[in-house]
């Protein structure tokens, strides 16, 4: 029953939305089952569809990730936007010091590289740096809250803006190459690029970006599952989020587990970092995120806050965003813009679910129980 | 003046009002007594409109009125003063109370006319408060006046004062009744909601007594008495005695030592207070509440900040002022918070989870290190649940699910299953029903006889002197006195905790 | 340094601070009435489109204007129902309004004028003069200051943000006094986006408020919930904008000023203030959580 309800409110929601979507559609004069058809079926499309879907749900399993685990300790990390911008950064700069030469669009080396370190040490060194970096740009908050009680919803906000700054900066006054006419850093070493998914699996081309990350983010749930109901950390920072007096009587102290969970948090979105830099750009490129922070609360919220919740959620997204593109061009007057509309209301309808509690409560079944 | 029929009133489950009936004369003060959760405060609710009866009707003056707000209420002659006060803080007393019924029209508050009618008000009924103070800087026994002015200032015929005296002490207390008689002999009816005996045959006219959402009474005062209004409040003869044989006290288990403590907003909770519990006994401490039992419970739990405290604390010999809740409770100090809710249980998190609650990093019973063990723990919560009879008996249901009885005996479980030392143990037995008090009680005497020392603190002046084998009284946050609860009179004890003297 | 601080500087920080201003002040009824609202981005922004759009097909920047206040109702109506009546989280309904304002105006507008995102321009003579408007700022403070103190509205909204039970146990419609507030935001953060489309600049573009919204709220926090000292935290956050713009390109001993550092001031004094480093800064006690009863 319990887990019945957990699955049938965003299934509501969502085709709520799709619904509301639609009528939007009708009223722009198109056929709103010729757009979803349009979109589901080039999102689900082999091998293009698919890969391109699995490669845009990357970075969204990691904010919807990083976004359940604070909200499991009581938090809402609006903040994933910055981490994983001051992550990416971070890694592009390991990758790039310890990348080996780097050359400028005239092919002349410019000298920013110190050492040149083999993949073997270099990939596991950009990805920690990149769970490192995010995850100490969202304990700032953490600590903000524990120490000063300073509320986090607004300091991460803030420290997003603070974010996008400084990388802004250190990109274009530090690490951009000379002539690029991009807001960019310079490439990272060879060395440090992961493998894309097509050179492993027969028919997928090697083309399309889904690379290795992919697989980390899969990995990510599963761990962030574990963490959170199997070991005595995830019991705390559930303890905290659930009462943190009650949690506090059992001897836990609620500011390390706020800080804990912040960077836990924060580390999950900065491995968007692993996926941008290592496995596709290939270098930082400035404002690269298309709101991946802000879209991973939703997926946390549709998903949940459980992480398997966030996988599926996070692929629903990663289906519209991909079935969007096509719909520029092979439609009249409906533009791609209608992804971010639908991702609105389904976060306006799962966040308002009581919504549903009305029209469906009448039949007895999702009544919500009141003690 | 008011009249409920046949009120019901559901809230989910739970019947609060069931066909209440209850009828107050005009110029009168009206008692409604009864036990925690007996449907008082929510029948007194509906006739305020804070609440909307789901059946039944409201009488004022004789005639049925719809009442759905407090704003149909008001506008009947209707006040309340809530338990909890209704005041908006950093607003000023004159803004309290005029707050909803402002004069000015739309564009003005006139706030230096409405200063004046509340000093007339103060005047009028010995009310006297500054109507220029901030609300958050007023001690409680102002806050109150205040609450009594904003009903006055509506016009009120009728006041409603829900659990008026829970927060005063005993001068306090006096004065307010004063002022009630005051107030009835200006014409106005008043309504008392309360549970303390003493203060309905101190100062009411008449009295409804309420149990289980239903009245099971109403008497006038003078042809009544405390044994006749106990009986029909627990709808038993009161029988609290507790079979336990004699204490045989050891060494010392916990030595405190000219405690004080401060709270942040810079007042003095506990005043240099000693004290010394024994293995194999048990020390009550009865007082008003509100008077440090709260902070004392836990400072002594490890839950309040070292740097707020001066003194000393120690267990078995050793300094522990500076040791954190978890060290304490490694060291064998257990502890039963006052609110289960608030501190005692995570509601949402099922009872094997609830099971585990500040011992989840235990090796072996609970983890391998890391990892939760899951069977262990469900095997631990399901001893538990069988030991200390928790229903239903389902170690997978949310805490929530279940009667305040079955959540109190599983903290209670998890609490003894430290095997503790000391146990400090806060109000065990509210919003416990009949049955689960007796088991409890029983619990407690025989972890005492198993050489465990327990600090008990209860608002249930019967429940300490029937279970404590010495008895200290707190007031203001100082010991005040300790007497021999099986030779102390209640009268007594009382003398004490109201800060008389002997 | 007179290349730098002079008096265009002065007309440009208020110019710059007036959307701010408006958009601050909009959220301090919704928050001193107890809803968060980090809505103020998406509020603006459907003013601004709603402005630049109705303008352009009426002619009347008047007309637009009113459109525009309209817009900003009706989006904060939606923020409202969800926070009000379905109790949804205020944060993330706020979030979700914002990132409905990313797509929506470009929907429109893409079935509108086949653009991405962008209303076509607006001829000048039909943009607004705002120079009133700028200058109402010294009418409009006050005029919120008054309202919020001396007034039984203003009163009853601080009751209901930082105690709905005891509004509510005095007989003040809880509900009606927080969609007014929510209602009130949306009219003035849609005066500033319009500000933005049809009186700074001359059409709509894509996410034009550019975080105006957020820095708005900034300002609000910055300013602790107050009208005056929300409105020098505007003028602040005004000057630090203009100053950016005039910085650009300059060089100080050879050295040019990042465009980056100036920006980051309001945000890090946003952290600072809120950290209580400036004073307490204390949010209303009812912020953010619904006011639930049994009933």
């Amino acid at each position: 029953m319990k887990n019945f309800r957990q699955l049938v409110f965003p299934l509501i929601a969502v085709v709520a939305a799709f619904i509301v979507g639609g009528l939007f559609i009708l009223l722009v004069g198109d056929n709103p089952f010729k757009v979803y058809g349009l979109m589901i079926g080039s999102a689900l499309s082999w091998p293009d569809g698919i890969g391109y879907t699995l490669f845009y749900a990357t970075p969204l399993i990691f904010t919807g990730l990083a976004v359940a685990v604070a909200f499991r300790c009581g938090l809402l990390n609006i903040g994933a936007e910055g981490q994983l911008y001051i992550a990416a950064f971070a890694t592009a700069w390991v990758s790039i010091i310890f990348g080996g030469v780097v050359v400028d669009v005239f092919g002349k080396p410019v000298g920013y590289s110190v050492a040149s370190l083999p993949a073997i040490v270099l990939v596991p060194l950009a990805m920690l740096t990149a769970i490192l970096a995010g995850a100490a740009w969202g304990a700032i908050p953490g600590f903000l809250k524990a120490k000063f009680g300073s509320h986090e919803v607004i300091n991460t906000i803030m420290l997003n803006f603070i974010a996008i700054a400084l990388v802004s900066y250190f990109t274009q006054y530090h690490y951009k190459v000379q002539g690029d006419p991009l807001l960019e850093t310079a490439p990272i070493g060879t060395a440090a690029h992961i493998p894309r998914l097509g050179s492993f699996i027969p028919g997928l081309p090697e083309r399309i970006p889904l690379n290795i990350a992919f697989l980390l983010a899969l990995v990510a749930c599963l761990v962030i599952y574990i963490f959170l109901w199997r070991t005595k950390w995830g019991y705390e920072i559930r303890a905290t989020g659930a009462n943190p007096s009650a949690a506090e009587y059992g001897g836990i102290s609620t500011r390390k587990q706020i800080i804990l969970a912040m960077a836990v948090s924060g580390g999950l979105a900065g491995m968007v970092g692993i996926n941008e830099v290592l496995g596709y750009r290939h270098r930082y490129y400035d404002g690269f995120s298309d709101n991946y922070g802000f879209t991973g609360i939703a997926v946390a919220l549709l998903g949940r806050n459980h992480p398997f919740g966030v996988l599926l959620a996070a692929l629903l997204f990663a289906v519209l965003q991909r079935g969007g593109i096509p719909v520029d061009a092979f439609t009249e007057n409906v533009s791609k813009d209608i992804v971010q509309v639908l991702q609105a209301i389904i976060i306006l309808f799962v966040a308002a679910e009581a919504i549903f509690y009305g029209p469906f409560g009448r039949f007895g079944l999702l009544k919500r129980s009141k003690v | 003046m008011l009249e409920l029929r046949n009120i019901t009133k559901r809230f989910g489950n739970v019947l609060a009002n069931d066909g209440v009936n209850i009828k107050v004369a005009p110029g009168t003060i009206h008692a409604i007594v009864g036990e925690n959760g007996a449907g008082k405060s929510t029948a007194m609710r509906i006739a305020y409109g804070f609440y909307t009866a789901d059946s039944g009707d409201i009488l004022i003056d004789g005639k049925v009125q719809r009442i759905q707000t407090p704003h149909d209420a008001i506008a009947l002659g209707v006040g309340m003063v809530h338990q909890h006060f209704m005041l908006v803080e950093p607003m000023t007393v004159a803004e309290n109370i005029i707050l909803g019924a402002e004069t000015g029209g739309a564009v003005s508050l006139n706030l230096n006319e409405a200063a004046q009618q509340i000093r007339a008000l103060s005047e009028e009924f010995k009310l006297s408060v500054n109507p220029q103070a901030t609300v958050e800087n007023l001690s409680v026994g102002q806050q109150q006046r205040v609450e009594l002015l904003k009903a006055l200032y509506r016009h009120a015929r009728l006041l409603i004062l829900d659990e008026p005296t829970a927060v005063l002490t005993p001068q306090e207390v006096e004065e307010f009744f004063t002022i009630l008689r005051r107030m009835r002999e200006q014409g106005k009816t008043i309504v008392i909601i309360t549970h303390k005996l003493s203060e309905v045959l101190a100062i009411s006219d008449d009295v409804t007594v309420m149990r289980d959402g239903k009245v099971v009474g109403q008497v006038k005062t003078s042809e009544t008495s405390a044994a006749e209004l106990a009986r029909l409040m627990v709808g038993r003869d009161v029988l609290l005695r507790i079979e336990k044989p004699e204490a045989r006290a050891g060494e010392n288990v916990l030595k405190v030592n000219d405690l004080s403590l401060t709270a942040a907003d810079g007042t003095r909770r506990l005043d240099k207070i000693s004290f010394d519990v024994r293995v194999g006994e048990i020390v009550g401490i009865a007082g008003v509440e509100g008077n440090g039992q709260t902070e004392l419970v836990e400072a002594l739990a490890g839950l309040v900040a070292p740097s707020s405290m001066t003194g000393t604390i120690e267990f078995s010999g050793r300094d522990i002022m500076r040791s954190d809740a978890r060290q304490r409770k490694e060291m064998g100090i257990a502890h039963i918070p006052e609110d289960r809710h608030r501190r005692g249980l995570l509601l949402d998190f099922d009872l094997s989870e609830n099971s585990i609650l500040g011992v989840h990093y235990r090796k072996p019973t609970v983890t391998s290190g890391i990892f939760l063990d899951n069977a262990a723990i469900r095997q631990r919560a399901g001893r538990l649940i069988k030991d200390f009879d928790v229903r239903p008996a389902n170690p997978d249901l949310p805490a929530r699910a279940l009667s305040g009885g079955n959540q109190q005996k599983l903290i209670i479980g998890r609490e003894f299953d430290l095997n503790p030392k000391l146990l400090l143990v806060a109000q065990p037995t509210r919003g416990v029903d009949i049955g689960a008090i007796e088991f409890i009680h029983r619990k407690l005497v025989a972890l005492r006889d198993a050489g465990c020392g327990v600090l008990l603190i209860s608002a249930e002046l019967e429940e300490v002197t029937a279970l404590a084998d010495r008895l200290l009284i707190i007031h203001e946050g100082r010991i005040v006195g300790e007497v021999d609860p099986k030779q102390a009179t209640n009268e007594e004890i009382g003398l004490l905790m109201t800060g008389g003297k002997h | 340094m007179s290349e730098i601080i002079n008096i265009s500087l002065i007309f440009s920080t208020i110019r710059l601070a007036t959307p701010l201003l408006l958009a601050a002040l909009g959220g301090l009824f919704s928050e001193r009435a107890g809803i968060i609202n980090i809505a103020l981005e998406g509020l603006m922004l459907s003013g601004a489109f709603t402005a630049a759009a109705v303008t352009y097909y009426t002619g009347s920047p008047w007309v637009g204007l009113l459109a525009g206040v309209g817009a900003g109702m009706l989006v904060a109506a939606i923020h409202g129902v969800a926070c009000i009546r379905f109790k949804a989280d205020q944060v993330v309904s706020g979030t979700a309004i914002n990132i409905l304002m990313l797509g929506l105006p470009a929907f429109i507008g893409g079935a509108l004028f086949a653009s991405t995102g962008s209303t076509p321009t607006v001829p000048k003579e039909q943009l607004i003069p705002w120079t009133p408007i700028v200058l109402g700022f010294l009418v409009f403070v006050p005029l919120v200051w008054y309202v919020l103190y001396r007034t039984p509205f203003g009163l009853r909204l601080r009751a209901v943000g930082e105690n709905p039970e005891a509004a509510d146990a005095a007989g003040i419609s809880v509900k009606r006094i927080r969609y007014t507030a929510v209602l009130l935001s949306g009219a003035l953060a849609g005066i500033g986006g319009a500000y933005l489309s049809i009186g700074q600049s001359s059409l709509f573009t894509r996410n034009m408020t550019s975080g105006r919204g957020f820095i708005a709220l900034a300002a609000l926090i910055f300013g602790k919930w107050r009208p005056i000292q929300t409105m020098l935290a505007c003028l602040l956050f005004g000057f630090t904008e203009a100053l950016a713009i005039q910085l650009q390109g300059v060089k100080i001993s050879g050295e040019e000023i990042p465009n980056q550092f100036i920006q980051m001031v309001p945000y890090l004094l946003t952290i600072i203030v809120l950290a209580g480093f400036i004073g307490q800064s204390r949010a209303p006690r009812a912020l953010g959580i619904p006011y639930e009863k049994e009933r």
